[in-house]
């Protein structure tokens, strides 16, 4: 990924700025720009919109076969959590044991590296979650 | 108008490994290693954790526990020995996850293990003199100590920030000095990996007379002596320093107990200070009176003497985690998963 296009989505990966349609007051993230369900009445009213970072996992996965960027974490959890605002987000669920994750459980959004470009690269953020106690 | 701490938060990450286990290793007696070095174990980052990432979760667990407006945030310090980029500020990434950005001043510092408490005084400067309302300063660190040397015992991972203003504060700032001299007793050349330190003289000549003379000069100024203090949180390079440097000042070992992380996590370095704060802020009442004292080679002593306010009994800490928080449900690893973590192996490509 180049410097630029990570750099784009900063708002998104560091604090979940999605967008919501004021037409219909659903919510998407990652940003879009047209609603799908009002298209073309909703030109001119998707606002930006903030996720609270809680949700609850929805479903999740244990990845073995890592690309070679994780294997020093291998085996680590991928979840889709099912935020409060009700939008799905894809994300590494961390600072849990394996066996400990179930689906329904809540967890919050914080900030970790994601990867770099190599040792002279840059370093990108962005969201993963952790367990939450309610 | 009286300047203080607005709020504070702190990181310590999840994993610990056992003097016993780093001794196992290297063919020494960790156990009396831990003994002598008074710690029972030390915090490890993860592999997707660095100075600003700790940094990130302490600023929000701050920004949590009141309601300020991160555009008031005036200016930003992050004090590291241990910034992942040695040109691009750590600051820049954290101000933007607290949504700070972009109307405020940003620099990172370091002294070694007292940058930290480096940028609350310019902090305090800046908010007292009405340049800023708000101003953050964070002390945060990932210490490297070389595989098989002393300090591989001790160099941990944590960070604390505070948020410093005028309004609602809820301890103030008496007084702060700072005693600096050009003592060489731990240092670290551009490049290198590890740091080297003068051993046995990293203790009389550096730690214990710039401590201790901060110290003695802050109580001098301010009139107190020990008694007047409910707590004294001092620099932990490890658990037996704070304890004969309190000590050798007149302060009991019930004044220092609650500040005094190093024996369960590690030595912090820029968070240490910090985090000690922060474990005595978690439980303080009003009118309870702090003398803190920060260290870093090379060498110098931040002194702070701070009184809690009222504000604190209508302050939030439930809204964040507290230093006793932070402290359960940790993980235990080996020294291999370590070593894999702290990327002391060597790996292809």
């Amino acid at each position: 990924m180049t410097v630029a296009r990570f750099w784009r989505d900063i708002s998104s990966r560091y604090n979940l700025y999605g967008t919501k349609c004021a037409a219909c007051d659903r919510i998407y993230f990652p940003v879009r720009q047209i609603c799908p369900e009002c298209r073309r009445s909703s030109i001119g009213k998707m606002e930006r919109y903030k996720l609270s970072g809680k949700g609850k996992v929805y479903s999740f996965s244990v990845v073995h076969d890592a690309p070679p960027q994780m294997s020093v974490i291998r085996p680590y959890a991928v979840a889709i959590v099912e935020m409060e605002e009700g939008v799905k987000v894809t994300g590494q669920l961390v600072d849990v044991d394996l066996e400990d994750i179930d689906i329904g459980m809540s967890v919050e959004a914080v900030l970790r590296k994601i990867g770099d470009e190599g040792p002279d690269g840059v370093i990108n953020y962005g969201f993963k979650f952790t367990p939450r106690l309610d | 108008m009286d300047v203080g701490i607005v709020s504070y938060g702190a990181y310590v990450p999840r994993f610990r490994i056992t003097p016993t286990e780093i001794g196992r290793v290297w063919g020494q007696d960790g156990k009396a290693m831990g003994k002598g070095l008074f710690i029972n174990g030390k915090s490890v980052p993860s592999p997707d954790e660095d100075v600003i990432t700790i940094s990130t979760s302490a600023a929000r667990s701050m920004l949590r526990r009141v309601d300020v407006n991160p555009a008031d945030i005036g200016a930003l310090y992050v004090g590291s020995e241990s910034h992942p980029y040695a040109v691009k500020p750590t600051g820049t990434v954290v101000a933007e996850a607290i949504e700070a950005s972009p109307e405020l001043c940003v620099a990172d510092l370091e002294f070694a293990c007292k940058a930290g408490t480096a940028g609350i005084q310019m902090v305090m400067g800046m908010v007292g003199s009405g340049m800023i309302r708000y101003g953050v300063a964070i002390g945060a660190d990932t210490s490297q100590g070389a595989p098989g040397d002393a300090l591989e015992y001790s160099a941990s991972a944590g960070g604390a920030a505070f948020l410093i203003g005028r309004e609602d504060i809820i301890a103030r700032f008496n007084g702060t000095l700072s005693f600096t001299t050009d003592t060489p007793d731990f240092w670290r050349r551009e490049g290198q990996p590890y740091p080297s330190h003068g051993g046995r003289f990293t203790g009389e000549p550096a730690y214990f007379k710039h401590v201790g003379e901060a110290a003695r000069r802050m109580m001098d100024r301010m009139g107190t002596s020990p008694g007047d203090y409910n707590h004294i949180v001092l620099h932990q390079p490890n658990g037996k320093f704070p304890q004969r440097m309190a000590s050798m000042l007149g302060f009991s070992n019930e004044q220092v107990t609650r500040g005094l992380l190093t024996p369960m996590i590690g030595n912090t370095y820029s968070g240490a200070v910090p985090l000690g704060l922060a474990a005595v802020l978690d439980v303080a009442s009003p009118g309870e009176r702090i003398l803190v004292v920060a260290y870093g080679s090379g060498a110098g002593s931040d002194a702070f003497d701070i009184t809690v306010t009222d504000a604190i009994k209508e302050f939030n800490r439930a809204a964040a985690p507290t230093i006793d928080g932070l402290m359960e449900n940790t993980r235990e690893l080996d020294y291999a998963t370590y070593a894999k973590y702290r990327g002391k192996i060597l790996m292809k490509g």
